[in-house]
């Protein structure tokens, strides 16, 4: 790593201990829930924006994704296999005897035997690079607008999905999520007495996430990702596997996605249809449209303030609304992202760019 | 041995016959060009040399080996490079990175590596920017390496070009038409590099409109016309060829 990205890195995780730091002394540390959603939803963010801006597929389905990785590991921690263990399952046994089985008591005071929350949560992350492959292969032979159509009836497939399968919880979802203790001590849940812990688990995770993806587009691959997007016949005669380059891009993308939504499960303790709504999917466009596209630094910042905004009640009922509005206005007024506008630059002692 | 070796190619578009059973063969070390009027098929051969189009009928041998039905991507990695008639740089790329996209086949690092840069990943990154600059060096344009390569003038971009297809230390150089769009002296400069690269040993087969340039630097010239192969030569005998006036200036 250069000096510049450590420099940049240090000032985030100043930030990130800034903004805890000034909750505590100002006694609203209730912005931490929200500052830690916000943030799991960033991890899916800046994974979009390394496929849409460096790679440059556009995907509509990313909430297909989040919802894949949120409603697997939500399913199989909520899941009474105790039953099926007294019935003499075979593999729940084997599960068991494994110690990959918890055993708790629901609300109810009913004895539970469920999935650990790590098997759950790979699980989830191998069925997301499954379906991710399968979905990736056939539809990243398209481009622009067929591509986009093809990733939005992705995202609507797993939205029905969703909302059909009574094991899902049809339109109410799963709730009763339990929290997923990462290591001992360190427990995603939404316990209030938790909260600090939380913001600084997502906070590391976050940073980890952008590091690995800062570094990838620095590389050799980072280099052939743009080679492509400028100029994908040139980057074929390069030796470049186009086709495979995409491919994984994608697939690291939609992992990213999952594991968003697996510890945003985890964290409010459920997982609704809406999540895995093709307007939340728009949304996520939307917010890597405004960070400028091929900006990880731009979709982190906007992902970062607008989701908070959201999730503060800060658009009322208009939300959706508010983030179709800002896809219209930023593709007709600033298509380079609003950190590139030209006041901005003027602003910034008019550092013009070469044409 | 003939270095590449094409026998009896073809390729249909619907009712147009665009390559008819074309053969020719480029020895190691020459500079070999393909000519004719527009709508010759000079760029389809080109296309389906590189593995951008797929061939009807008919084979291409590059070492010895069959190449034809190979992916561009693939092709790439046999030792085959190529430029563009309507030179394609990278966009938002400086001169040196479009060179540095060219090293690819010649660097290993993937996406883990590259995601957690590792030691190697680090080693591997300088080397590939020590080669670039080697190479802007050797086509006379590292003061440009900095410099976004779409904004530079056609002929310097054409110059990247080279440097980026040279970057994948290829033993055969396919040009598309590489005078096209240039004035007299970047034609005269393109000239002179890709007599350069045939001086590294690089077999060179370029199809071109520009006369002057392929009578002053090809060793052979194949002349094709509506698809058939008409003449092979030396640019004299090709001068003083009947058919192949005939063809230009439809007497």
């Amino acid at each position: 790593m250069d000096l510049k990205k450590i420099t940049s890195i240090a000032l985030l995780i100043t930030l990130v201990v800034g903004i805890q730091l000034t909750t505590q002394l100002t006694g609203t540390s209730y912005y931490l829930t929200q500052l830690t959603m916000t943030m799991y939803s960033c991890l899916l963010i800046i994974g979009l924006c390394l496929v849409m801006g460096y790679a440059g597929q556009i995907s509509l389905g990313h909430a297909g994704f989040f919802a894949i990785g949120g409603y697997t590991s939500a399913a199989l921690t909520t899941t009474n296999l105790l039953e099926a263990l007294e019935r003499g399952s075979g593999c729940v046994g084997l599960l068991n005897k494994m110690g990959l089985l918890v055993s708790s008591t629901s609300l109810f005071g009913e004895p539970m035997l469920t999935v650990h929350p790590w098997l759950a949560c790979l699980l989830a992350i191998a069925l997301t690079v499954l379906v991710a492959f399968a979905i990736g292969i056939p539809v990243l032979k398209l481009k622009g607008h067929y591509l986009a159509m093809a990733t939005l009836g992705f995202g609507i497939i797993i939205y029905r999905i969703v909302l059909a399968v009574a094991f899902l919880g049809e339109a109410d979802g799963i709730s009763d999520v339990p929290g997923f203790t990462l290591l001992p001590g360190l427990t995603v849940n939404g316990d209030i007495g938790n909260r600090i812990t939380n913001y600084y688990i997502a906070a590391t995770i976050l940073i980890i996430g952008f590091v690995l993806l800062l570094n990838l587009i620095d590389s050799r691959v980072g280099r052939a990702l743009r080679a492509i997007h400028g100029a994908e016949d040139a980057a074929d005669a390069m030796g470049i596997n186009t086709a495979r380059y995409k491919l994984y891009t994608f697939v690291i993308s939609a992992v990213f996605a999952a594991v968003a939504g697996i510890l945003l499960t985890h964290y409010t303790g459920g997982i609704s249809p809406g999540d895995a709504g093709v307007m939340k999917s728009v949304r996520y466009v939307a917010i890597v449209a405004i960070g400028g596209m091929a900006s990880l630094w731009g979709a982190l910042s906007m992902g970062g303030l607008l989701n908070f905004l959201s999730l503060r009640g800060f658009f009322g009922s208009y939300d959706d609304a508010f983030f179709g509005a800002i896809l219209i206005l930023i593709m007709l007024f600033a298509p380079q992202g609003i950190l590139r506008l030209s006041l901005w630059n003027k602003f910034k002692g008019g550092k013009k760019e070469v044409q | 041995m003939s270095l590449l070796e094409i026998n009896d190619l073809n390729k249909r578009f619907g009712g147009l016959h665009a390559v008819n059973s074309v053969s020719f063969a480029v020895n190691q070390g020459d500079i070999k060009a393909v000519i004719g009027p527009n709508g010759a098929g000079k760029t389809t051969l080109f296309n389906l040399i590189c593995g951008a189009l797929p061939a009807d009928s008919g084979s291409v041998l590059f070492n010895g080996g069959q190449i034809l039905g190979y992916r561009p991507f693939q092709i790439a990695t046999t030792g085959i490079s190529r430029t563009f008639q309507n030179i394609k740089m990278f966009p938002g790329m400086t001169a040196l990175e479009n060179v540095m996209v060219g090293l690819h086949t010649k660097s290993r690092s993937g996406f883990w590596s590259g995601m957690l840069h590792l030691p190697f990943t680090r080693h591997e990154e300088k080397k590939v920017r020590r080669r670039a600059l080697e190479l802007l060096e050797l086509l006379d344009i590292s003061a440009y390496a900095d410099v976004e390569a779409a904004s530079l003038a056609f002929g310097q971009q054409r110059a990247v070009e080279f440097a980026r297809a040279l970057a994948s230390d290829p033993t055969l150089l396919l040009l598309d038409e590489p005078a096209a769009g240039l004035n007299i002296y970047e034609t005269a400069e393109v000239a002179r590099l890709i007599t350069k690269i045939q001086q590294q040993g690089i077999t060179v087969l370029l199809v071109e409109h520009d006369m002057s340039l392929v009578m002053d630097i090809s060793d052979e010239i194949v002349v094709l016309s509506f698809g058939e192969h008409i003449a092979e030569g030396t640019p004299s005998e090709i001068q003083h060829n009947k058919e192949v006036i005939q063809i230009y200036l439809g007497e």
